[in-house]
């Protein structure tokens, strides 16, 4: 997909609407290990692989919002 | 006449003219807009390394929840722990299970019920101590508390139940068979 170029304070509003979203994104993966480390001290396994595939899927979103936009924010 | 694109000028933080800033801001000019665009891509990229360590952590987390699977038998053999007799009604015993050093208590509760758990604080470990009169296991470390008949926390700091021993009597001996829910 070739977009036009952005001008620059539209960048910035692009630029700050991905950072909320992963900011969100990083305080709920927050919220998982915590959860999942005191699972785990309290002698249960059983959320720990869920846990993990869904802080897998959070990084998945951030890296692909990071490495697209991004990069094409940056040209 | 050339026309200069609004865009590509450099703008203050406070909004005012060139002519009304402070000295420093003429002889150090900054392009806010991009400066801020920056700042704000390096803080998103941060906290996308952020997000990967997370996940590290979490299979971090998996890695020593296998290694802790590994490591403990899911049954244990059944073990001795205390005589009947040997135990008043209120009465109760500390003892080592299922190794050294894993301290467990033994509680009489009534003339036919006993209740066993590990004895570690699920808060910070200190050892707790039974009191049947109140029908509570109690930590003297931090006031925290644990009912004797379920081992569920119910005052204090503690927030997860203390790990319960399988119990069985066999004549006027008290066999313990293996860990109900935790870890020792």
């Amino acid at each position: 997909m070739n977009l036009p170029p952005f001008a620059r304070s539209q960048r910035l509003t692009i630029v700050a609407g991905i950072l909320c979203f992963v900011l969100v994104l990083v305080v709920l993966q927050l919220w998982l290990l915590t959860a999942t480390m005191e699972s785990f001290l309290g002698g249960s396994d059983a959320i720990i692989v869920p846990a993990a595939l869904a802080s897998i899927g959070c990084f998945g979103l951030n890296f692909g919002l990071l490495h697209f936009f991004l990069r094409k924010l940056d040209r | 006449m050339k026309i200069e694109d609004p865009e590509s000028i450099s703008k203050s933080p406070d909004g005012k003219a060139p002519r009304d800033q402070p000295a420093w801001r003429e002889q150090f000019p900054i392009d806010w807009p991009t400066d801020d665009f920056r700042s704000r891509r390096d803080f998103t990229k941060l906290l996308g390394l952020t997000s990967l360590a997370f996940v590290v952590g979490q299979l971090w987390i998996a890695l020593l929840a296998l290694r802790r699977r590994d490591r403990e038998p899911r049954s244990l053999p059944p073990r001795e722990i205390a005589s009947v007799g040997e135990l008043p009604v209120g009465g109760s015993k500390v003892f080592d299970y299922p190794r050294a050093g894993a301290k467990c208590v033994l509680t009489r509760v009534t003339e036919v019920k006993f209740v066993a758990y590990g004895q570690k604080c699920t808060h910070l470990s200190c050892p707790v101590i039974p009191r049947p009169e109140r029908n509570r296991l109690q930590c003297p470390c931090h006031e925290g508390a644990f009912d004797l008949a379920t081992g569920e926390p119910v005052a204090g700091p503690p927030r997860r139940p203390l790990p319960r021993l399988r119990l069985e009597v066999r004549g006027d001996r008290v066999y313990a068979l293996g860990v109900e829910e935790g870890v020792l």
